[in-house]
C-alpha cells in the first residue's frame, strides 16, 4: 500500500460521488423521511413504564441499518462499474496495489456512511426526541463500522455479478437475512436454536446488540466494544476476500 | 540495443479455442511499431499479453528486460485499452489527475497530457458528456500521463477526425524521437505507412514483421493494403502446401 495512492483513490471516489448530486441528496434525505414515517407510525403506541418507547427501540437500530443497506448497494454498483468499464483492469496495470483500491472504497464510502448516520442521528435525537442512555457519538461510531462492513461486503459480492441487475439482487441475499435475524423483529434469545446459530454468524447481529447496549447503558460496556470489534473484524475479513477476487491476469 | 518487447512462441487459448498460435516477434526501442490485422485477429490479446493482464497458455513475453506483468513494469508501461476506460462521472482533468497521481505525477503533468491530446478546451467537462472520439482521447491522456517508457495503444485513433488523427500520429513520433517505445494497433491499413515497423497478424498468426519499405519491396507493390493481401495469400498458400506435403 502507498499512502499517496490511497489518498488519491479515496479522493477520486468521493469526487465521483460529489458529481452525482442526486445520489448525495438521496443519501442524506431518505433516512430522515423513513425516520419520520416510523415516528408517526408509533406515535400513539402506549409506552410501558421503565421500557424504551417503540420509536426509541426501532430508530436506534435504524441508525445502524441505513449506512449498512445503502453503502452495500452503492459499493456493489460502483465496483461492478469498475469491472465492466475496464477501469479496474487499467488500474491493475498501474502502480496501484489492490489494497489501495479496496481501502480507498472503504474510507470514501465509510465517510459517506458517517455523514448519512450523523444527519439521521441529528434528526432522530433533536427532531423526534430519541433517547439513549449512552452517548450519540457511540451510535455514530457503530454506524460507521457498519458502513465499512457494508462496503467490504459490496466489494466482495460485486465479483459475483456480471450485470447491475445481478448486483442489485445481492442486496436481498446479503442484507435481508441479516435484518430479519438481527434481533429487531424477534429477540435473538427467543428464536429457535438453529436460527440463533445462523444469527450468531451474521455480523449485523453484533452491530444491533452494540447499539442496544448504547441504548440501555450510560457508559460504553464491554459487550458493546466486543461486538463493535467483531463487526470490524468481519469487515477486514470481507476486504481480504474481496482482494482475492481481484485478479491482475484474466483470460 | 535490446528490444523493448520480445515475444517467443506465445500461445493463448480462450475456451479451448486458439487465439494466438505460436507468435514470435519483437518491438524495437524508441520507435513506433504498428500492430495491424483485421478485427478478431488477436491484436488485443497480444497487447494484453505484453501488458501482463492476459492469461497465457505457453511461451514467453519479455518487456523491458523483465517478464511481462512484473510489478516494477507497472510504473514503466502505459496501456490504452480499446474501449475507453476512464471514469464517466469525472471530468477529463480529474481523470488525468487521478491517473497522474497513481504514477507519482502532479497536476502540471496531468494538465499537459490533457492539452497534448487536444482536450484542453474540454478539460472541465464530465467524460460522460463527451463524444466517442473525445472520450477515447481522454483515455489516451490517462495512458500517457505517467510518461511511460513503453506505451501500448489499442486502436487509439478510431473515431478521430483526420486532422486529429494526424496530430496524434505526430505526437506518437515525437514521443518515439524522445526515446519512448510505442506499440500501436489499428485495423485501418492506411495507418500502416505511418509506422516505423509493422507487425501484421491474422487469425492468431504473424504474417509480417518488417518495415513498411521492406514490405513494399518484398511484395513489389507500393500500396500497403495490397502488399498485405499478397503476403496473406502467399502465407496461406505456403501453409496449404505444407499441409498437403505432410499428408502425402
Amino acid at each position: 500500500m502507498n499512502p499517496r495512492i490511497l489518498a488519491a483513490t479515496t479522493g477520486r471516489i468521493l469526487r465521483q460521488l460529489r458529481h452525482d448530486k442526486r445520489t448525495v441528496a438521496l443519501l442524506v434525505v431518505v433516512p430522515t423521511v423513513l425516520l419520520t414515517l416510523v415516528y408517526y407510525m408509533y406515535a400513539d403506541q402506549p409506552v410501558r413504564p421503565g421500557q424504551p418507547s417503540t420509536f426509541d427501540r426501532i430508530a436506534l437500530i435504524m441508525l445502524g441499518f441505513f449506512p449498512f443497506i445503502i453503502m452495500f448497494l452503492v459499493t456493489s454498483i460502483a465496483m461492478l462499474r469498475e469491472r465492466t468499464t475496464g477501469t479496474l483492469e487499467r488500474l491493475l496495470t498501474t502502480p496501484l496495489a489492490k489494497l489501495d483500491l479496496l481501502f480507498g472504497y472503504g474510507i470514501a464510502f465509510g465517510l459517506a456512511g458517517v455523514v448519512q448516520a450523523t444527519v439521521a442521528a441529528a434528526v432522530a435525537y433533536w427532531l423526534f426526541g430519541l433517547e439513549t442512555a449512552g452517548a450519540s457519538g457511540l451510535v455514530i461510531l457503530i454506524a460507521a463500522v457498519n458502513a465499512v462492513l457494508a462496503v467490504a461486503l459490496g466489494l466482495f459480492c460485486s465479483a459475483f455479478a456480471r450485470t447491475e441487475f445481478q448486483a442489485v439482487q445481492f442486496m436481498p441475499v446479503v442484507v435481508a437475512p441479516q435484518l430479519l435475524l438481527c434481533g429487531l423483529f424477534v429477540p435473538r434469545g427467543e428464536m429457535a436454536g438453529w436460527l440463533q446459530a445462523v444469527s450468531d454468524v451474521l455480523p449485523l447481529s453484533y452491530a444491533v446488540e452494540a447499539l442496544q447496549e448504547v441504548g440501555a447503558h450510560a457508559d460504553p460496556t464491554g459487550t458493546m466494544w466486543r461486538d463493535t470489534a467483531i463487526v470490524a473484524g468481519a469487515a477486514v475479513l470481507a476486504l481480504v476476500l474481496a482482494a482475492a477476487t481481484l485478479r491482475r491476469r484474466s483470460g | 540495443m535490446e528490444d523493448a518487447v520480445s515475444v517467443r512462441d506465445l500461445v493463448v487459448e480462450r475456451g479451448g479455442r486458439p487465439v494466438l498460435r505460436s507468435i514470435s516477434c519483437a518491438v524495437p526501442r524508441g520507435a513506433v511499431t504498428g500492430l495491424l490485422g483485421p478485427s478478431g485477429s488477436g491484436k488485443t490479446t497480444l497487447m494484453r499479453a505484453i501488458v501482463g493482464v492476459q492469461t497465457i497458455t505457453s511461451g514467453t513475453v519479455t518487456v523491458l528486460g523483465r517478464p511481462a506483468g512484473a510489478p516494477e513494469l507497472r510504473r514503466r508501461v502505459g496501456y490504452l485499452t480499446q474501449a475507453p476506460s476512464v471514469y464517466a462521472d469525472l471530468t477529463v482533468r480529474e481523470n488525468a489527475r487521478y491517473f497522474a497521481a497513481l504514477h507519482g505525477r502532479g497536476h502540471v503533468e496531468a494538465d499537459r497530457a490533457v492539452t497534448d491530446v487536444g482536450l484542453g478546451a474540454a478539460a472541465g467537462h464530465l467524460v460522460g458528456t463527451l463524444s466517442g472520439g473525445q472520450r477515447s482521447r481522454a483515455s489516451l491522456a490517462c495512458a500517457l500521463v505517467g510518461d511511460p517508457e513503453l506505451v501500448i495503444l489499442d486502436e487509439p485513433t478510431v473515431g478521430q477526425d483526420p486532422v486529429l488523427r494526424a496530430d496524434l500520429w505526430a505526437q506518437f513520433h515525437a514521443m518515439a524521437a524522445a526515446g519512448t517505445t510505442l506499440l500501436v494497433s489499428s485495423h485501418v491499413m492506411d495507418e500502416a505507412a505511418r509506422c516505423d515497423r509493422l507487425l501484421l497478424i491474422r487469425e492468431g498468426r504473424l504474417v509480417a514483421d518488417d518495415t513498411p519499405d521492406a514490405v513494399r519491396a518484398a511484395t513489389g507493390v507500393e500500396d500497403l493494403e495490397t502488399a498485405f493481401l499478397r503476403l496473406i495469400r502467399a502465407n496461406e498458400a505456403g501453409r496449404d502446401g505444407a499441409a498437403g506435403a505432410e499428408k502425402s
